[in-house]
C-alpha cells in the first residue's frame, strides 16, 4: 500500500509531472541517472561518507528529560537535525543531489530558495564538489535574509532577486523550473524539498529518509521499543517524509504533521495547505494547495519562512488521504511560545519551522502516559531566526516583514 | 468541422501561413479585450490565442507575467474570458477561437464542464503547457467527445517524443522555437530548422512555430517551412505600451490602431 509512488511518479493520485514539454526529456534522463546510480556502490559510499564526515551524521536521538518533566507526560527524544552542517537537515539532500550532479557531469547548478537554508546548503555543496552555483531567491526574501544572501555569496554562489509575483519562495520556485527549462542542457536543478515534478518527491524523500532511519534503530537501542508518536514541521515536508517514511510499515507508531496556520486557519494569512487547501496542480505535481475558487494559487503566511509555501508534497496529500498520518496545524504564537519553552529547558533553540512540531508535542505530551514516547524531528537550528524573532518580540515584526 | 481545422484547409489553398497572435484576456479589462480581438481580425489574423491569466505561469516570460498580473488584479477569471469569447463573436468575430491556459485552472473548473463550455463559446482548441503527454490522457478523451482539439507542444529538446505526441495531437502541432519561455528573442534554437522538419515528418497536422517571434522577418522566414506562426509577447508587450492610449476614451481609438498596425505589418 504505502510501496510508492508508481512507475508514473503516483503516490495514488497525487504527483506527476505537470511541467513544460521542454523539461520532460530533462527529468526521465533525471530519474534514469538516479534509478541507475542509486544501485551503485561507489555513489552511495560517496554520499555516506560525505553525511558522515562532512556534515557529522548520525545526529544524535536526544532525551529532552527536563521538556518532558516540564510537560508532565510521554518521554520526549529529539531528533537532532539541528546538529547537522549548515544547521539544518537540508544538506542530507543537497549532498545526494549535488553528487548524483556530478556523476551526471553537470557543471552547473541551480536552486530555489525561501529564507536561504535549501540556498545555503546548496551553495555549500557546489563548493564542497567545485560545481558552479545559483540561487533564486524571492527580492522580498533577500531583503528579509540578507545575512544568507552574503553566506551563499561568501560560498562562492551567485543569489538571483526574483522579482516576480509575490517576490517570495514560490516565485523563486516558479523562476528557478523557467531557467531550467532555458538552460537543461547543462544545468542540474537541486530541488529543495519533497516537492515539483517526478522524481524528485521521491529522490528527495530517499535522501532524506535516513533522518527516519537512525532515530528507528536510536529509539530501539535506548527504548527497546519503537515510539508511540513521530511529529515533524511540514512545510515542503521533506524534514517529515524524512522522519516518517521509515515508520510508515509500523502501524503502530503515530504520524503527526505540522503545517503553519499563521495568524489562524480561520484568517486569510496561514500556510496550512493540508488543513484549509484542495486538490490541485502547483509547481510540477498533484497535491494539496491554498487556491481560490477559479485555481488562482493563493499566498501562504507564516512567521517561519521555511514553512511559507502554499503547496506541499504528494506524498503527505497520499498519506493523509490514505490517513496513514495525521496533518495538524500550529500558530506563529504558539510556534514562538515553544521556542521559549526548547530555549530554555534544554538550552536548545529551535529554528522557528521546527517549533511548530515542538509547540504541538507540547499540546499532546500531557495527554499521554509517562512510559509513552514521543520523537520530535527537530529539524533546524534557530540561529537564522534570532534577529526576525527580536523585531517579533519587539512588536515591529510586521513593518519589517 | 472544426473551425481551426477549416481555417488551415482555406490557407493551404491559398499557399498562406496562419498568422496566430496571442492575446492576455483582461489586460486592461473585459471591455478593451474584445476591442483588441476584432482589431487584431481586422488585421489579418487568422487564428488568436486568447490566453487565461494565471498567478504561476511556469511558461512565460516577464511579459506575459505582467500583463496576467495585472489582469488577476481585475479579477480576471475563466468566466470573464468565456465572455470576452462570447461578446466577440457577437461583434461578429469569426476568427477561430484557441484558449491557453495552465492546468489547474481548468481542473478546478472540472473537466467535463470546462470543455462543455468552450463548445458552447465556440472556442475551437485548448493548450495547456502544463500538461504533457503522460498527464492528458483523461482531458484528451474528454476534447475529443466535445471535438475540441487538444494541441500539444514540441520542443526542440522532445527529441524521440515527436513522433509519439504527434500521434495524439489534435488541430496543429505547436512547435517551441527555443529553450525558455515564451518572450521576444533575436535569436532561436540552432537546430530550429531540422527540428521543424522533423516534426513536419511526424505529421500530416499543420506545424505551427511560436515562443520569441516579434518581428516581420520571422514572420517571412518561419512561414516558408511552417503552416502557422504564433506571435505572443511582442504583441502582449504593444499592448502594455499603448495602455496609457487604451485606458482613456478619448485616446482608446488610437491605442487600438497601434496594436492593429503592429500585427498587420508581421505579414508584410
Amino acid at each position: 500500500m504505502f510501496n510508492v509512488p508508481d512507475a508514473q511518479g503516483r503516490f495514488g493520485k497525487f504527483g506527476g509531472k505537470y511541467v513544460p514539454e521542454t523539461l520532460m526529456n530533462a527529468l526521465i534522463e533525471l530519474e534514469d541517472a538516479y534509478k541507475h546510480y542509486s544501485k551503485d556502490k561507489e555513489f552511495q559510499n560517496e554520499i555516506r561518507y560525505l553525511l558522515k564526515q562532512y556534515s557529522g551524521r548520525p545526529t544524535s536521538l536526544y532525551y529532552a528529560e527536563r521538556l518532558s518533566e516540564h510537560l508532565g507526560g510521554a518521554k520526549i527524544y529529539l531528533k537532532r537535525e539541528d546538529l547537522n552542517h549548515t544547521g539544518a537537515h537540508k544538506i542530507n539532500n543537497t549532498i545526494g543531489q549535488g553528487v548524483l550532479a556530478k556523476r551526471m557531469g553537470k557543471k552547473k547548478v541551480i536552486a530555489e530558495t525561501g529564507a536561504g537554508q535549501h540556498g545555503v546548503a546548496s551553495a555549500t555543496v557546489a563548493a564542497l564538489l567545485g560545481l558552479e552555483c545559483k540561487v533564486f531567491m524571492g527580492e522580498e526574501d533577500t531583503k528579509r535574509q540578507q545575512l544568507n544572501v552574503f553566506r551563499m555569496n561568501l560560498l562562492g554562489a551567485q543569489v538571483i532577486p526574483v522579482t516576480s509575483g509575490t517576490r517570495t519562495l514560490k516565485d523563486a520556485g516558479n523562476e528557478t523550473l523557467r531557467y531550467w527549462v532555458s538552460n537543461v542542457h547543462d544545468t542540474f536543478y537541486i530541488l529543495g524539498s519533497v516537492v515539483g515534478p517526478h522524481p524528485y518527491p521521491m529522490m528527495v524523500r530517499d535522501f532524506q529518509k535516513i533522518i527516519g532511519e537512525e532515530a528507528r534503530k536510536q529509539i530501539i537501542d535506548k527504548e527497546g521499543k519503537l515510539p508511540d508518536t513521530v511529529i515533524a514541521c511540514v512545510g515542503g515536508g521533506s524534514n517529515a517524509i524524512g522522519i516518517f517514511y521509515p515508520f510508515v510499515n509500523d502501524f503502530s507508531v503515530k504520524l503527526v504533521g505540522v503545517e503553519a496556520s499563521g495568524k489562524g486557519v480561520h484568517t486569510d494569512q496561514h500556510a496550512a495547505t493540508m488543513t484549509k487547501g484542495s486538490h490541485g496542480v502547483f509547481q510540477g505535481s498533484m497535491s494539496y494547495l491554498l487556491q481560490d475558487e477559479f485555481g488562482q494559487v493563493q499566498e501562504a503566511h507564516s512567521i517561519s519562512a521555511g514553512l511559507d509555501y502554499p503547496g506541499v508534497g504528494p506524498e503527505h496529500a497520499y498519506l493523509k488521504d490514505t490517513k496513514r498520518a495525521e496533518y495538524v496545524s500550529i500558530t506563529d504564537e504558539e510556534a514562538l511560545n515553544a521556542l521559549k519553552l526548547l530555549s530554555r529547558t534544554e538550552g536548545i533553540i529551535p529554528a522557528l519551522e521546527s517549533a511548530h512540531a515542538i509547540a504541538q508535542t507540547m499540546k499532546i505530551a500531557p495527554t499521554m502516559e509517562k512510559d509513552q514516547v514521543i520523537v520530535v524531528n527537530l529539524s533546524g537550528r534557530g540561529d537564522k531566526d534570532v534577529e526576525s524573532i527580536m523585531h517579533y518580540l519587539e512588536g515591529d515584526y510586521h513593518e519589517s516583514d | 468541422m472544426n473551425l481551426i481545422d477549416q481555417k488551415f484547409k482555406e490557407l493551404k489553398k491559398q499557399d498562406k501561413t496562419a498568422l496566430i497572435p496571442f492575446l492576455t484576456m483582461g489586460d486592461p479589462d473585459i471591455e478593451t479585450s474584445i476591442q483588441i480581438i476584432k482589431e487584431l481580425e481586422a488585421a489579418g489574423a487568422d487564428i488568436v490565442e486568447l490566453g487565461l491569466p494565471y498567478s504561476d505561469p511556469l511558461a512565460d516570460g516577464p511579459v506575459i507575467q505582467r500583463a496576467s498580473e495585472r489582469a488577476l488584479k481585475h479579477n480576471i477569471n475563466i468566466h470573464s474570458c468565456l465572455e470576452i469569447a462570447k461578446k466577440a463573436r457577437q461583434k461578429n468575430v469569426s476568427l477561430p477561437f484557441i484558449l491557453f491556459t495552465y492546468y489547474n485552472p481548468v481542473l478546478q473548473f472540472g473537466l467535463e464542464s470546462f470543455f462543455e463550455e468552450l463548445q458552447a463559446h465556440q472556442i475551437s482548441g485548448v493548450i495547456i503547457p502544463d500538461l504533457p503527454i503522460e498527464e492528458d490522457e483523461e482531458v484528451r478523451a474528454i476534447s475529443e467527445r466535445y471535438q475540441i482539439h487538444l494541441i500539444p507542444l514540441v520542443a526542440p529538446t522532445s527529441k524521440d517524443r515527436i513522433t509519439s505526441i504527434s500521434k495524439k495531437a489534435a488541430g496543429f502541432v505547436y512547435c517551441v522555437s527555443s529553450l525558455g519561455v515564451t518572450g521576444v528573442r533575436s535569436s532561436f534554437y540552432d537546430g530550429i530548422d531540422d527540428f521543424i522538419s522533423l516534426v513536419k515528418q511526424s505529421t500530416d497536422l499543420p506545424v505551427a512555430v511560436g515562443f520569441g517571434i516579434s518581428t516581420n522577418e520571422q514572420f517571412a522566414k518561419f512561414s516558408k517551412i511552417c503552416d502557422g506562426v504564433v506571435v505572443g509577447s511582442a504583441i502582449v508587450r504593444n499592448i502594455e505600451e499603448q495602455l496609457p492610449l487604451l485606458q482613456s476614451a478619448e485616446t482608446k481609438e488610437k491605442g487600438l490602431l497601434q496594436i492593429r498596425e503592429f500585427v498587420a505589418q508581421l505579414k508584410e
